[in-house]
């Protein structure tokens, strides 16, 4: 009987660890799953609404993402020569800016459908590639991949490309050329400057 | 008669357009620019910003037009039927880079989408699980070790490196529709299946106009990008940061 117990208990406790720990092909599906499911059953997304899908990835996608790496990519060797304040600032300014490149993204959403490439990962591995494909009807099949690694609080997406595009890296030399310019101030301010005018368009677009 | 001597032209201005890009090449040298990526970069902007202008008053609005009026079916077809005639093209390129399964596959796709597939309009080869491959001569070219040689912005043709500018003409060969006759029909086919293209293209522009800091860099980088995904079908070596 108190072995059945025991067994029990352990059973329950390794079924706890392993959601803490969910394979990070699993948690793309989940996630691109929940969020198109909203997306297909909301009318005001569909038709450009930027700022419902924008709550929308606030909400489920956000907390996935790690956005001091992805920044820390995009701005390559100068990222070191960032003071923390600096860093932060361009954090904050650099998310803002991508997160309304994927909300966009989403108000163009029409069925397409998502394929999940098979996945396999290496025990102990801690930087993987999960490999999906938009598919739409009349066109060619687009690359979607997720670059991910093992944190703490979890599998964080650091990188993500579209046909082999990275969304991440594709700012390199247009960071760099700001930094060059004006400093990493410089280019903050021009990051913010680009979100204050996109700001400025979504408040246009809603009186319209 | 006739024939000869419009084929005439258009080599004659091939050799011009082929000429102007070498005479880059010596420019680009002796003016290296910052960006180690972009050696043409003074070049590329002006030619840029022209395409801007074309694009913004003919291209875009009538892509525009033709996505609002033209059903999905008829530009599914458009777009199949445009695929289908490049297939043969697409294998030979895989043939010339070693890949004869691909190559294999190319062919196979030919025959069933221009038979079953009622010549091209119909992509039943795709739901057979043969998949469509994207291949040309600049990445048969680089595939075979040839550098890229610069990136170059050309109005209307759009972005290309020097090796891939080389590889578009030998493309344009190789590439049935360029040789359908009469010269109108040719001219028809070619203007509907750039019509296509820039159609296809229009969710992005959304997307890069936001995105960008700099349109033109983004756009540069972007084509980079991709042009080495697609060298390396699909699964290039990481880089190094």
């Amino acid at each position: 009987m108190m072995k059945k117990i025991v067994a029990f208990f352990f059973a329950g406790l390794i079924a706890a660890a392993v959601q803490a720990q969910e394979a990070p092909d699993a948690l793309i599906k989940q996630v691109t799953e929940d969020v198109l499911e909203i997306v297909r059953n909301d009318r005001d997304i569909q038709s450009g609404n930027t700022q419902k899908a924008i709550d929308l990835v606030d909400k489920k996608v956000l907390p996935h993402f790690n956005f001091p790496h992805m920044t820390a990519l995009a701005l390559g060797k100068d990222w070191r020569k960032a003071t923390p304040q600096q860093q932060q600032q361009l954090t904050a300014e650099f998310r803002t800016l991508l997160v309304r490149t994927y909300s966009n993204a989403l108000t163009g959403y029409k069925n397409q459908k998502i394929v999940y490439k098979p996945f396999k990962m290496n025990a102990g591995e801690t930087d993987v590639l999960v490999r999906t494909e938009v598919l739409q009807p009349g066109s060619k099949a687009v690359q979607l991949d997720y670059s991910l690694e093992k944190l703490e609080s979890g599998w964080k997406v650091y990188d993500m490309t579209v046909a082999g595009i990275s969304l991440v890296t594709n700012y390199r030399d247009q960071f760099a050329q700001e930094v060059r310019n004006g400093g990493i101030d410089g280019l903050v301010a021009t990051v913010a400057a680009k979100n204050k005018s996109l700001e400025v368009n979504l408040v246009k677009a809603e009186k319209k | 008669m006739t024939k000869m001597s419009r084929g005439g032209e258009m080599s004659r201005c091939r050799r011009l357009l082929a000429g102007g890009a070498l005479v880059l090449v010596f420019c680009g040298a002796a003016l290296a620019e910052e960006n180690q990526h972009d050696p043409y970069e003074g070049f590329n902007r002006s030619m840029f910003a022209i395409n801007e202008v074309i694009d913004k008053f003919a291209a875009k609005p009538i892509a525009q037009g033709y996505d609002n009026v033209a059903p999905l079916p008829i530009k599914a077809a458009t777009g199949n039927f445009f695929g289908n005639v490049g297939d043969l093209w697409v294998g030979s390129n895989n043939a010339l880079q070693g890949k004869f399964g691909d190559a294999g596959i190319d062919l196979g796709r030919l025959l069933i989408n221009s038979t079953i597939g009622i010549f091209g309009l119909f992509d039943v080869a795709s739901e057979m699980g043969l998949e469509k491959h994207e291949e040309d001569f600049g990445q048969t070219m680089a595939v075979w070790g040839v550098g890229d040689g610069g990136y170059l912005f050309w109005p209307v043709i759009g972005p290309r490196t020097l090796r891939d500018t080389a590889g578009w003409f030998v493309d344009s060969y190789g590439d049935p529709v360029w040789r359908a006759r009469p010269i109108s029909s040719r001219n028809s086919m070619l203007t509907l299946r750039f019509v296509d293209i820039r159609a296809s293209l229009l969710p992005a522009d959304k997307v890069v106009e936001e995105a960008a800091l700099d349109k033109y860099a983004y756009i540069r980088d972007a084509y980079l990008q991709r042009r080495r995904n697609q060298i390396f079908d699909g699964r290039p070596p990481r880089l190094d940061d």
